[in-house]
């Protein structure tokens, strides 16, 4: 073991000084900067403050936890991002998982396009989300529209349509995460060995049966990881709502947990009753993240025992 | 048979095609809407031909006019790409006086010396809102020096080898990228609003990844080599700060930086984004330097090194592409970063970075969509520019380094 070398002690620090030098910045900063202002939330959460009136927090107890919980328009917001969740998540791993069988054989400048397919997944879907509701525009020049034109009587008000909206917000997810899927997908895909298939070309297995038996059970933890990261992000997404449909609408179609929260907490400066809002989510948040991490350790333990 | 598998091939060919061109679209639109006069994008059908108009661009320029500093900075950094071109491309065998290192050392010479006089000669900023802009000439004329020494440290080597070689090219290319920063300084001490964002974004970027990338490194060094209590446990624990829904975060620290009077500030976000992205650099590095193997410690230790000489002088210079691609992916995230930047600064402030002020255009009633479509193409391009350069590194970045090719 190296921690246990000889010339350990002899100069400068020891292991346990170095370790702690090394370790210590970051975890000071994580808990100065997450861990304390949590805490803080908190306390707050129990009690009735706006941060825009100069009244010093009154405590309530739990009485801004059991009026969320009540409260059927939460839930109703709830609703709505678990309709979003499903939705583009679902679009994204088909697209992203059928983009992946298609790139997965060698053709010239293959690099290049799989960058050019995994280009949205790096821009900010703030700023590209705000140009999509110039594309998705029903009165003037909208590309889809105009793509869409021989198919429509009239052009669909994509921004403006209190039923339609939500799938707006979905084609922009879609358009900028399932590149993501792919790349995932794609990985798996490459790591599939060759002779499995050569094995099943001799024994004359359909091409169905090749897929179901070979490229599925091979493929899929690493499409669960996705999947489970794909559900996490999906789950905060606040960006894209805001400047898509501004900021939730029309009315409230799309307004998911993560703007309602925003809007409690910025607009109506309702912070105590917020910050109870914030830990609702952030428990559901933390449940999804332990099962991610579960996983990813038994993926991880697996691919060890293998090698 | 063999007829019908080549026509299957094409056909998946044709379908790849049709994807790129459905993913490539949107961009492409920005690109052009960007290029458009007012008249062009504000018909009833979109216009695929249109006569390309640079006056997009010309809003986001200052209203008083370009300063000249400006030309002089677009020179060399055109000049600095064609000349690390033209010697990647071509084996040249230089003159003794001028060889590839004196080159690169006049070359970063006169950048310098560019900086020094724009900062002497700029007037200053007039604007009660944002802070002066001229001081981060200085700030490049360092930032320089530092990345040229980190290339070609100061010491005399000996015979000029391929690796050298390669190094003293990247000298060339050193004021094309710093020039870059430049000509956003230039402007925005011009006074134009957009640039003095995308500076704010630039600053902020390049000081939390600095920072995350640097004790992100430390401890992923520590959890990678030494046994550590609960070391799964403090693992996890990093990265679920990560995991945390932006908006839920950004409430007790909204009041908290109230109470600091760091609401508004270049370093109340730095110390943001740092915190954000530390998470996420002690993942990947971790991943990176699990990689090098634990013999090449044990050889500088047996051989008198220090625990922390081994790690300066064995580990960083082998993670040094580890530590690139975690910076790129850190600089890009805080590039994107919107919601914290929305809530801690305020538009038109003096901190605000570009994507909050972007899209705050959305409120007033007929939007431009020329100049946001500019103000958006300026803002992508450097995305797109990294995302091609960090390609083979991409899997990794977006799964925090748990899936590895």
């Amino acid at each position: 073991m190296l921690t246990n070398h000889p010339h350990q002690t002899s100069r400068g620090m020891s292991d346990y000084q170095l370790k702690m030098a090394f370790i210590m910045p970051t975890m000071i900063l994580l808990i100065l900067m997450n861990i304390f202002p949590l805490l803080w939330s908190l306390y707050l959460s129990f009690h009735r403050y706006k941060a825009s009136m100069p009244a010093a927090p009154r405590f309530i107890g739990v009485r801004n936890y059991s009026r969320l919980l009540a409260d059927p328009e939460i839930w109703g917001y709830f609703q709505t991002t678990a309709y979003f969740v499903i939705l583009a998540v679902a679009a994204q791993f088909f697209i992203g998982f059928g983009l992946a069988l298609l790139l997965n054989r060698d053709f010239r400048y293959k690099g290049f396009v799989t960058t050019l397919l995994l280009l949205p997944m790096m821009l900010s879907p703030v700023v590209v989300g705000l140009f999509w509701r110039f594309i998705l525009s029903s009165d003037n020049a909208g590309l889809l529209n105009f793509f869409l034109s021989p198919f429509l009587n009239s052009p669909i008000g994509w921004t403006t349509h209190p039923k339609v909206a939500m799938l707006a917000v979905v084609i922009v997810d879609t358009w900028m995460w399932s590149p993501f899927m792919m790349l995932i997908a794609l990985a798996g895909l490459s790591a599939v060995p060759k002779f499995l298939y050569e094995a099943a070309d001799v024994d004359r297995a359909s091409a169905w049966f090749k897929f179901r038996w070979i490229t599925l059970p091979l493929v899929s933890p690493l499409l669960l990881i996705a999947l489970l990261f794909r559900t996490m992000d999906a789950f905060k997404m606040f960006d894209i709502v805001y400047v898509l449909t501004r900021e939730g609408g029309p009315g409230t179609a799309t307004e998911t947990v993560s703007m309602n929260l925003y809007k409690l907490a910025f607009r109506n400066y309702n912070t105590g009753k917020a910050c109870a809002m914030a830990y609702i989510l952030l428990i559901i948040i933390v449940a999804l993240s332990n099962i991610y991490v579960k996983y990813l350790n038994r993926v991880k333990g697996e691919e060890a025992q293998e090698t | 048979m063999r007829h019908r598998k080549n026509f299957v091939h094409y056909l998946i060919l044709a379908l790849i095609a049709v994807a790129v061109l459905v993913y490539i679209t949107p961009i492409y639109w920005i690109l052009a809407t960007s290029l458009k006069t007012l008249s062009d994008i504000t018909t009833k059908l979109p216009k695929f031909v249109f006569d390309i108009s640079l006056e997009n661009y010309q809003k986001l320029m200052p209203s008083e006019g370009v300063p000249g500093v400006t030309y002089l900075f677009l020179g060399e950094v055109v000049v600095g790409l064609l000349l690390f071109g033209f010697f990647s491309l071509f084996n040249v065998r230089l003159p003794r006086a001028l060889s590839l290192r004196n080159l690169g050392f006049i070359w970063n010479s006169l950048f310098i010396l560019t900086c020094l006089y724009s900062f002497l000669t700029l007037p200053p900023l007039r604007s009660r809102l944002q802070t002066d802009a001229r001081f981060n000439f200085l700030l490049l004329i360092v930032c320089t020096i530092i990345a040229y020494l980190l290339i070609v440290p100061w010491r005399k080597t000996g015979g000029l080898t391929s690796q050298t070689a390669k190094k003293q090219r990247l000298t060339l290319v050193l004021p094309s990228v710093f020039g870059t920063i430049a000509i956003c300084v230039a402007l925005a001490n011009g006074g134009s609003k957009y640039f003095y964002q995308l500076l704010n974004s630039i600053i902020i970027g390049g000081g939390s990844t600095i920072l995350a990338v640097g004790l992100g490194t430390l401890a992923a060094y520590a959890f990678s080599r030494f046994d550590i209590a609960g070391k799964d446990d403090l693992l996890f624990f990093i990265l679920s700060t990560r995991m945390l829904p932006p908006v839920v975060v950004v409430i007790p620290i909204y009041l908290m930086y109230s109470a600091l009077g760091l609401r508004d500030t270049h370093f109340g976000l730095i110390l943001l984004y740092t915190t954000f992205n530390v998470s996420f650099a002690v993942w990947l590095m971790k991943g990176f330097i699990d990689e090098i193997p634990k013999e090449y410690e044990d050889a500088a230790l047996v051989d008198g090194y220090s625990r922390f000489q081994t790690f300066l002088k064995v580990i960083l210079p082998q993670s040094v592409t580890g530590i690139a691609a975690t910076a790129v992916f850190c600089l890009i995230t805080a590039w994107n970063e919107f919601a914290f930047a929305l809530v801690l600064t305020e538009v038109g402030g003096r901190a605000v970075t570009a994507p909050p002020s972007i899209t705050s255009a959305t409120g007033s009633t007929g939007m431009d969509w020329g100049k946001i479509a500019a103000g958006t193409f300026v803002f992508l391009l450097p995305v797109a520019v990294f995302t091609f350069l960090m390609r083979s590194h991409l899997l990794r970045g977006v799964t925090f380094g748990a899936v590895k090719k």
